[in-house]
């Protein structure tokens, strides 16, 4: 994809032995992914357009029924959802300060993750985390506003497992700017050390807030830093959710038999600004136009249909279905109560 | 003290390694990482002996990477087990203090108290040997600060053992801080104060209660630590002054017994604080405005405090006497509170 510098990525590419048995997809796998993708696009748009309530003309972040920074993951949905299939109950995700997609895509309470948003009573924290800070225990689902900071959690939950004799994974979502922090080496050596059942999922879209790839790392590819900590590091190309389906599916596998950890890199897109309120000044409207043509809301339905996997009317009915869903927990949302102010002395210790 | 006396003394050290031991015996998720905590047994020696009796697989020496392991401490204590990570000196918080501050300490809140972290981070505190700036400071002031940690101090081998035991069954994120100075290391300064009379069987000191370790009727010396040694110290000295003198143990700054430091300063009207950390936005401040707002009317001078005086601590040995409280320092402070 030219989208991402090519350039500089020349000819590396991760080492692909995550793909080396060729993986049949179950059609339901393939439509799920795709539903899953519209709840997450369609609850993006929807927290979009009520974040802008009450804040303009003059942009106040501090107003509206959605305060606060708002970061959202339109375009990388493949991401989530090509992990998901994968996953079994008491599984562990860290994910970053751009969580929803992730969050929707492993099951997380739609309508509690909302009214968090919201800053609501019934949200997952009673509103003490908001959209950054999104904690769930069933599905087991943290985020962080950190840089870097879900990556040793999920490696301690992984020793749990290890410790506890489960077969369960976790998994870690963080972006390609983390992968510069210290927390992204110290993971990798500590997972690989101890031979921990963890997914590192990088999540490149290409951009550190406004700053591209090219200036900030000094590798095209960081599947290629996996090799420094002696553990398989994927490329998935092409923002591809079967691509991501295919290396999460091989990489947790491992991770469940005793194999040890994996590192997947997936180019995707960060459709939208770093937050909203951001003017993407940094962007071409080049640039803007060509990832509207690669937009996966687009492409991979086109694909399911021409490929004969659904029919247009089948994606309808989907698309259709998760609006539905979403507008039931915005409205949910919308109409719980906030906390008592005094709420905010509770919770500091169990 | 309130559990049973028994004639077995211990250092502080040997006290910590026992309640450890006992816990990993008791509680199966309960497991130790961190640098040099196995075959070395800790720096320290707070994990002394535990890798040959637990294994590697649950006495786990970690790479130098303190954001990577105290992380995966959060994470361990998140899905069930009961973690202790050692930092092997506070000092060296500044490489994952995000993992402390902002992540183990703050997710029980973030979740509405859906998801608990219960681990304990062990840490080797304080100077007086000439480690120089980053290797002798207290720092728990501000630990103390942050919230969402409580923060615990032993002076003694019997509350060492106690507070470990309560750090350990805490559903909470406990901040364990051993003074040096106060372990009974073979390798440090000679400490009488270090070893003490300590039970056999587990037993529970509980953690946000101060102790009137020395009682006293003319002044209150509240401090944390090592110090609680020097304003016994000092006290005994002052005895022969005729001035009673006494010692308030906080043994946690979080929680804070306020109650106990007010309920103090109503008996004897005056109060020193005594604190090896910072003099700064610390502890010393925070326990006179505490007897400030709880017994104001009861106060017949201003409190004093002696603290570091807010400069990196020094290596020459001159120099860190000069910043450190001494015992001197806390006789004079307590002869001028009388004699206000």
């Amino acid at each position: 994809m030219r989208l991402h510098d090519e350039a500089i990525v020349g000819a590396a590419r991760g080492r692909h032995d995550l793909k080396e048995v060729a993986m049949e997809i179950p059609r339901d796998d393939l439509v799920a992914m795709y539903a899953t993708m519209a709840k997450i696009r369609y609850f993006e748009e929807r927290i979009r357009e009520i974040y802008y309530e009450d804040k303009l003309p003059a942009f106040d972040i501090a107003a509206g029924p959605i305060p606060g920074e708002m970061h959202l993951a339109a375009g990388q949905e493949p991401v989530a959802v090509g992990v998901m299939p994968h996953l079994r109950p008491g599984d562990a995700i860290t994910a970053t300060h751009r969580p929803h997609h992730v969050a929707i895509a492993q099951g997380v309470d739609l309508g509690r993750m909302a009214a968090e948003i919201f800053g609501k009573d019934t949200g997952l924290g009673h509103g003490k985390g908001g959209h950054m800070h999104l904690f769930s225990v069933e599905p087991s689902f943290g985020c962080s506003g950190i840089i870097g900071e879900g990556m040793p959690v999920a490696c301690g939950a992984a020793l749990a497992f290890k410790r506890q004799g489960k077969d369960n994974v976790a998994i870690s979502f963080f972006g390609e700017g983390a992968a510069n922090q210290g927390a992204f080496h110290e993971s990798l050596n500590l997972a690989a050390l101890w031979n921990l059942p963890v997914v590192f999922i990088c999540e490149d879209n290409g951009w550190a807030i406004s700053v591209p790839k090219h200036a900030s790392t000094a590798i095209a590819d960081n599947s290629d830093r996996a090799s420094a900590y002696g553990m398989p590091g994927v490329l998935v190309p092409d923002n591809d959710p079967i691509g991501v389906y295919e290396a999460a599916g091989a990489a947790i596998r491992r991770a469940r038999e005793g194999r040890g950890p994996s590192l997947i890199e997936v180019r995707t897109l960060r459709l939208w600004g770093h937050f909203e309120g951001d003017a993407d000044a940094y962007r071409s409207e080049e640039y803007k136009q060509e990832m509207a043509e690669h937009d996966p809301m687009v492409t991979y339905p086109e694909r399911l249909i021409a490929e004969g996997v659904a029919t247009p009317a089948e994606i309808d009915a989907l698309t259709k279905a998760a609006h539905e869903e979403v507008d039931e927990a915005i409205e949910f949302a919308r109409s719980s109560p906030y906390p008592a102010p005094e709420d905010a002395l509770r919770h500091v210790f169990a | 003290m309130t559990a049973t006396m028994t004639e077995r003394k211990l250092t502080m050290q040997k006290a910590i390694a026992e309640a450890i031991r006992q816990e990993m015996e008791r509680d199966e998720s309960v497991f130790v990482m961190g640098e040099d905590v196995g075959v070395y047994g800790g720096i320290f020696g707070a994990t002394e002996g535990l890798l040959d009796r637990f294994g590697p697989d649950r006495v786990i020496d970690t790479p130098i990477s303190e954001t990577a392991f105290i992380g995966a401490a959060v994470g361990a204590a998140i899905h069930g087990m009961r973690p202790i990570a050692e930092l092997m000196f506070v000092d060296f918080f500044g490489v994952c203090m995000d993992q402390i501050y902002n992540n183990m300490a703050k997710i029980h809140y973030f979740s509405g108290g859906a998801v608990k972290v219960p681990m304990v981070l062990t840490t080797a505190v304080g100077g007086g040997y000439s480690d120089a700036g980053q290797h002798s400071q207290t720092l728990w002031g501000t630990f103390a600060h942050l919230p969402g940690m409580k923060v615990v101090v032993p002076s003694s081998a019997y509350d060492a053992k106690g507070l470990m035991i309560s750090a350990i069954r805490d559903d909470n994120p406990v901040v364990y801080m051993f003074h040096k100075g106060a372990l009974g290391l073979g390798w440090m300064t000679h400490n009488p104060h270090a070893t003490g009379p300590v039970p056999e069987e587990p037993y529970a000191v509980p953690i946000g209660k101060a102790e009137v370790v020395r009682e006293g009727t003319d002044v209150t010396v509240v401090t944390i630590g090592l110090s609680v040694h020097r304003a016994i110290d000092a006290a005994e000295t002052l005895d022969a002054e005729g001035i009673s003198v006494e010692v308030l143990d906080l043994r946690s700054l979080v929680p804070l017994d306020r109650e106990a430091i007010v309920e103090s300063v109503k008996k004897t009207h005056r109060l020193l604080v005594v604190d090896e950390d910072y003099r700064s936005f610390g502890m010393t401040g925070e326990v006179i405005t505490t007897a400030i707002e709880g017994a104001f009317d009861f106060l017949d001078a201003p409190p004093i405090r002696i603290a570091e005086p807010d400069v990196p601590i020094p290596y020459s040995r001159p120099l860190e006497r000069f910043v450190l409280p001494g015992v001197d320092d806390i006789v004079a402070g307590v002869r001028g509170l009388v004699a206000a």
